[in-house]
């Protein structure tokens, strides 16, 4: 077993219903360390797909492998260690703060009845400066900003102390500067902590300049892996999402840039 | 910023809160003990031949405690698995079910002594049908619970009105006054039964407290935290369950309590549940026997329903709380 496959989804099938399977027979490999992209139009089983490598949806068939044991063999609270997991958006029905929800990270490493240690306090005080949190950690969740809220479950998934990140994206509620601000934290993450980061993504062009690799999901088979430049062409995209685009080259990082193409021209 | 003083300070404000919830609550039990229609003082009611009296008060200030307790922690653990603020302890119709047993008992004829636990046995009939219409695939989801214990509540409680309404039988009548709601407490020994049961309730609910701050944030983030959700959630609803039902039992149904109290606590010490669980069953307890005074002395003889009292006391400190904080509630 090549340890430096860290994920492997070996013929995956799943879904909400037994009888309607979203995911058909999918197999892919994340290697440790990666920047791996999901993208996809709607509906295409993006989404169940992360759900699946990160063991909240177990597959009808086929199974998933973590440093080549089963995933859904390993106790909950061990994979909540290695594994921590940014949903689109967290809807909070109750009014905790936003140290609450960073130090609930801490979970994982806690036996019940046992109080945080200064070590847990230290390792949330880190995540939520790395995501530049901490002004606000008194505040309730609920009043923050959309970003901000979001920055704070990041904080949290940070401080699972997580060898893989799962975010659903993470960006989509959010306007540009936060989403760069995101997924720059997450590059660095990436690079320094050698965290591996497995993100669905909407936005091709963030796609594009952020992974190393990206899956393009389609009616619930992998259409295309490679990098962005072999899979974000415009042959691909057309066939995929049934729309005409322009693909040109960002002048700053050389990465395929996705160009709209309104039908009047 | 300091941060470590900013955390500080804020536990502190907390500790300070929950210190004074409980001076306060010390303060109602000494004044429940001390009032009633017989006008004693504190001195005659301890040193003076009037222990009846005293043992009287003291079993319905317990009884105050344990039901107040109780239906808090059901109200604030059916808030937290459903994540819906609008829960409480008889949102699944675990009072419809304990008054049809309690129905069907007087219906029969059986004896008074059977009724609590023909009730009992109606609430936890209940629970194990409206869990079972929520299962689909084998997963039960928190609409399916909402919706099956709403719709089982009101076939219940259709099916008690029928039978209060064929019936001949005078006891029968009694019921409405027991659905009411009442502290008085006529076998001691059934008060300690569901004493110890409602106890180790509480007991359990606080161990799971941080599971239900994690399946309070959704339950696949519960789930990516470690928490067993499936296994927490069936626990803690059958606690839930037990304890709402065994409180029917034994006092009727007394509403809002469930329902105000963990708000309250929410408003004040925020949603942490290791605090909100037991600040709930101290607030919960305090805010019964209170209430329970205010009936047996608002107007003696007659005891006003103690339901009344709580929804009206509850609701106007409540409209306070929220006016006061200006803030979304929940």
């Amino acid at each position: 077993m090549n340890v430096s496959n860290l994920v492997i989804a070996d013929n995956v099938t799943c879904g909400y219903h037994h009888n309607q399977q979203i995911l058909k027979d999918v197999s892919f490999k994340v290697k440790e360390g990666e920047f791996l992209g999901i993208i996809g139009p709607n509906g295409s089983g993006k989404s169940t797909l992360l759900r699946a490598a990160s063991g909240c949806l177990k597959p009808a068939f086929g199974s998933v492998l973590y440093k080549g044991s089963n995933l859904y063999d390993i106790p909950h609270h061990q994979i909540a260690k290695d594994f921590a997991f940014v949903a689109q958006d967290t809807v909070f029905s109750f009014s905790f703060t936003a140290w609450e929800v960073v130090l609930m990270g801490r979970i994982p490493y806690l036996a019940r009845m046992q109080q945080e240690t200064s070590r847990d306090f230290q390792i949330a005080r880190e995540s939520m400066q790395l995501t530049d949190t901490l002004q606000f950690l008194n505040r309730q969740v609920n009043e923050l900003s959309a970003g901000e809220r979001q920055m704070t479950i990041i904080a949290k998934a940070l401080a699972q102390d997580p060898k893989v990140l799962f975010l659903d994206e993470p960006t989509s509620h959010l306007d540009i500067g936060h989403q760069v601000q995101i997924l720059n934290l997450l590059n660095e993450l990436n690079r320094k902590k050698n965290i591996t980061v497995i993100i669905v993504l909407h936005d091709l062009n963030l796609a594009s300049e952020f992974c190393n690799r990206v899956l393009l999901v389609d009616n619930g088979y992998i259409f295309k892996a490679g990098s962005p430049e072999e899979v974000l062409t415009y042959q691909n995209i057309e066939e995929v999402y049934k729309t005409l685009v322009w693909v040109n080259k960002n002048p700053i990082s050389g990465h395929p840039h996705i160009l709209l193409i309104n039908k009047r021209n | 910023m300091d941060w470590k003083k900013s955390i500080n300070a804020f536990i502190m404000n907390r500790k300070i809160t929950v210190i004074l919830i409980f001076l306060l609550f010390l303060a109602i039990v000494l004044i429940a003990i001390s009032l009633g229609p017989v006008k004693l003082s504190l001195r005659e009611l301890f040193f003076g031949q009037y222990s009846n009296i005293l043992r009287l008060r003291i079993t319905r200030v317990i009884l105050g405690l344990v039901a107040g307790a109780g239906l808090a922690v059901a109200g604030v653990i059916f808030q937290g698995i459903l994540r819906n603020p609008l829960a409480e302890p008889y949102v699944l119709g675990v009072s419809s079910g304990a008054g049809l047993g309690a129905a069907l008992a007087l219906f029969f004829n059986l004896s008074m002594e059977l009724l609590p636990l023909t009730a009992f046995l109606g609430a936890v009939l209940t629970m194990f049908i409206v869990y079972n219409l929520a299962k689909l695939n084998g997963k039960v989801s928190t609409q399916g619970l909402i919706l099956s214990g709403v719709i089982v509540g009101a076939v219940f409680a259709s099916l008690l009105l029928f039978f209060v309404s064929i019936s001949t039988n005078e006891a029968m009548h009694g019921i409405t006054w027991w659905l009411l709601g009442s502290l008085q407490v006529f076998d001691i020994k059934l008060l300690i039964a569901v004493s110890i049961m409602i106890l180790t309730g509480i007991c359990i609910a606080i161990y799971f407290a941080r599971d239900l701050n994690a399946i309070s944030l959704g339950e696949e983030e519960a789930l990516h935290l470690g928490i067993n959700v499936d296994a927490v959630k069936k626990i803690l609803f059958i606690i839930a369950s037990l304890i709402s039902g065994s409180i029917v039992c034994v006092c009727g149904i007394i509403g809002f309590v469930g329902l105000i109290i963990p708000h309250a606590v929410r408003l004040i010490c925020g949603s942490d549940h290791r605090l909100v669980l037991p600040v709930s069953a101290i607030s919960g307890g305090a805010f019964l026997i209170l209430a329970d005074t205010i009936s047996r002395t608002l107007m003696p003889p007659v005891e006003v329903p103690i339901g009344v009292i709580t929804a009206f006391i509850g609701g106007t400190v409540f409209i306070f709380l929220l006016r006061k904080k200006q803030k979304a509630p929940f």
